[in-house]
């Protein structure tokens, strides 16, 4: 399997004036093409600073990180900015759509700083993209005219359109409801199993569970790397597993 | 396989392994927004908030207007005054008696100091003064003008039959001094224009009687209207014989046998031979006064037109300059308020710059963005500005009150100045947004 993130002993120090916070205090692991990892951790375990290392979004203090074959530590802001916008597709706790844009144009932002993609072929590959995620009737929504979970699927069809190498989300169910939750986590295993690498930080099991390999991070140091079949000793019974996995899922295991 | 061999091996696959480094950078170097894409997105930002934006550009709109309307009104009111000036004769030099410098103390404009018909006659002498083409000695005093029904005060210039044509005035009815009349010291009196509507409102004031301070006077002219706002206009004065103003009217003395005058206007043979023009007046005026040809002692002082509108324009230039200053800080206030919106604009938006960050915005991007809003915002208001600025100077005009003058140069110079305001205060709220780090921008509440 190739290789797409190498992590080697990756930190971050905060300084707060004569304080030093050390959110992340050397982590390594290697993520392949085609994972799907969930990052779990307690509240303030350096679970966010990690994904917005992984995420391009900040530069690490120590320890080196490649991404697709380019060591994301040395690269500057213009490149940082490039990888974000042409490796990266972030999906965030809050959603972040432009509240004056309808969905159409929120999801064809990224396509607009790519860059020499015609105004047209925007358009088309934005609706594509929201049609992947089943909005394709709510292109001239605005986000104050969609559900919760719709904003989320503008988001995730904004994360999609520049047909990103990662897939990120921190926290992509945090604001929603248990079933809303479970619809967007469908679609993150749905993207997954069509070969997309997804990775994702969490603080529920349900959410957890859905995914493939768990990342778990404690105090700023890497706790588990394990596969989440194996993450928990006893299996849940079918009756729980139904009620816990997401709409989708249960479909398939169901008859 | 040999040590060198395996030895080669590990460099040739880093070789490899760079040369995909630099093409994987080059190729996300490559592509990147268009600055067309960007201005788009500033303009979206001003469209979907429209009152916003029209209140952000109001400073700069009436920046813009003062500067354009104030402008205009100070060079209508130049340009109106130095035609006037202009229309009297740009080549005539006027002598009054008493000196025109004040260095030191004199006394009281004595006899020997008064300009005489001698004076007129020796200026007028082309052998004397070649540079010189007509001489118009005047006389001028003021009286009361009676008619039957109506009266008025005038201005009374006594004067030859070479004032017309010294002074540019031209008759409308009647005709204007003879030769003769100015001879027997007749009572006939050309009236102004404003003086004739004054006293003769139904008109045919020629050939009517005037009372002139209590002598019968036969009204044979009225001069056409000099335009009303003239400067030192013929409108609201009468003119009489020069000998009937001086004997009959206002007593003026003989010195030497030569009746005195109150002005001796010298009309040049061009504008170009003012100033030689100048020199023979004085040089004819010491020699016959027995003054000192350096001038120390002069008992008259000549003013030269050409010099009267130099200080004119002067002061007017100053004047335009001044209310131009004045409109200009108003511009400047305006672009402060756009400084001050973009500002907060940047505070409000600082989760949409961490996004668009986040989703590969550069900073000079973002910059770009926010400088275009603020050029956009100058820029509106500029031109609103400039229809503004130009509306008020016409309808100042149509009141009649002051002439003004709109010209092109000024108007784009306003709308120059707008936009480099615009850009000059847009560049820190600009910089501000693109340096934001994506992530603190992202949780900013
Ligand atoms: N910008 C910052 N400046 C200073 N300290 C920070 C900053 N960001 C995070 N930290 C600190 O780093 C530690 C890790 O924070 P992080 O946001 O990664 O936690 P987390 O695992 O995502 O928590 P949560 O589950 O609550 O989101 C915390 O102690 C936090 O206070
Ligand atoms: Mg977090």
């Amino acid at each position: 399997m190739q290789t797409m993130i190498k992590v080697r002993d990756l930190a971050r120090t905060y300084q707060m004036g004569d304080i030093e916070i050390h959110a992340l205090r050397g982590v390594s692991f290697d993520i392949h093409r085609g994972e799907f990892v969930a990052i779990i951790g307690p509240s303030g375990s350096g679970k966010s600073t990690l994904m917005n290392l992984i995420g391009c979004l900040d530069a690490p203090s120590e320890g080196s990180y490649e991404l697709d074959g380019l060591p994301v530590e040395l690269l500057d802001t213009e490149l940082l900015a490039a990888m974000r916008n042409r490796k990266i597709g972030f999906v965030f706790q809050q959603f972040h759509l432009l509240a004056r844009g309808t969905a159409l144009a929120n999801v064809a932002l990224p396509l607009a700083y790519r860059g020499g993609i015609s105004s047209n072929e925007r358009m088309e590959r934005a609706a594509a993209a929201l049609e992947r995620v089943g909005l394709g009737n709510r292109l001239d929504h605005r986000p104050h005219q969609l559900s919760g979970g719709q904003q989320q699927r503008v988001a995730i069809a904004r994360a999609l359109v520049n047909d990103p190498a990662l897939l990120l989300a921190d926290e992509p169910t945090g604001a929603l409801d248990t079933a809303t939750s479970a619809e967007i986590l469908g679609l993150f295993s749905d993207l997954n199993r069509s070969g997309m690498t997804v990775v994702l930080v969490t603080h529920e099991p349900d959410v957890a569970r859905a995914t493939r390999r768990l990342l778990e991070i404690r105090d700023g140091r890497l706790m588990r790397d394990v596969p989440t079949s194996e993450a928990w000793a006893s299996q849940p019974t079918p009756t729980q597993r139904r009620r816990r996995l997401p709409v989708r899922q249960q479909w398939r295991i169901a008859p | 396989m040999t040590a060198h061999d395996s030895a080669g091996e590990p460099s040739a696959v880093r070789t490899h392994e760079a040369a995909a480094l630099d093409a994987a950078i080059d190729d996300l170097l490559a592509g990147g927004i268009s600055w067309r894409e960007t201005a788009h997105f500033a303009f979206e930002t001003l469209r979907t908030n429209p009152v916003r934006t029209l209140l952000t550009a109001l400073g700069v709109l009436i920046g813009v207007a003062a500067v354009i309307a104030l402008l205009a009104i100070g060079r209508g009111s130049q340009e109106s005054i130095t035609s006037s000036i202009t229309a009297n004769g740009a080549n005539l030099i006027t002598l009054r008696p008493g000196a025109s410098t004040s260095g030191g103390v004199r006394g009281a404009v004595g006899e020997s100091d008064s300009l005489t018909m001698n004076d007129a006659e020796a200026l007028a002498d082309p052998l004397r003064a070649p540079n010189i083409a007509l001489v118009s000695p005047e006389y001028a005093g003021s009286a009361q003008l009676v008619t039957g029904s109506n009266n008025a005060n005038a201005r009374v210039t006594g004067a030859t039959p070479v004032y017309a044509e010294v002074h540019n005035t031209t008759v409308e009815e009647g005709g204007f001094l003879s030769e003769a009349q100015n001879r027997s010291a007749e009572n006939v009196v050309i009236l102004g224009a404003t003086i004739a509507t004054t006293l003769f409102p139904d008109g045919g004031a020629v050939g009517e009687q005037v009372r002139l301070n209590g002598q019968n006077f036969t009204v044979i002219g009225v001069l056409k209207s000099s335009g009303g706002t003239g400067f030192g206009s013929v409108d609201d004065g009468v003119i009489v014989p020069l000998t009937t103003a001086q004997r009959k009217l206002f007593g003026a003395r003989a010195i030497g046998g030569s009746w005195s005058v109150s002005t001796i206007v010298v009309q040049a043979t061009s504008a170009e031979t003012v100033d030689a023009a100048a020199e023979e007046v004085a040089t004819i005026l010491r020699e016959d006064h027995s003054l000192p040809a350096d001038g120390s002692g002069d008992t008259f002082s000549a003013i030269n037109q050409q010099t009267i509108l130099e200080t004119v324009t002067q002061t007017t230039q100053l004047l335009t300059l001044f209310l131009g200053a004045i409109a200009a800080i108003s511009l400047l206030v305006g672009g402060i308020g756009i400084m001050n919106i973009m500002l907060v604009s940047v505070r409000e938006r600082t989760r949409e710059i961490g996004l668009r960050k986040a989703l590969g915005a550069k900073e000079g991007d973002i910059l770009l963005q926010f400088l275009f809003e603020s050029l956009a915002l100058s820029g509106v208001g500029g031109l609103a500005g400039l229809i503004l600025g130009s509306a008020i100077a016409l309808s100042v005009n149509l009141t009649g009150l002051v002439t003004v003058s709109l010209s092109w140069d000024v108007a784009l110079l306003a709308f120059g100045f707008a936009l480099a305001v615009g850009l000059f205060f847009g560049i820190a709220p600009a910089r501000s947004a693109a340096r934001l780090d994506p992530i603190v921008a992202l949780r900013y509440e």
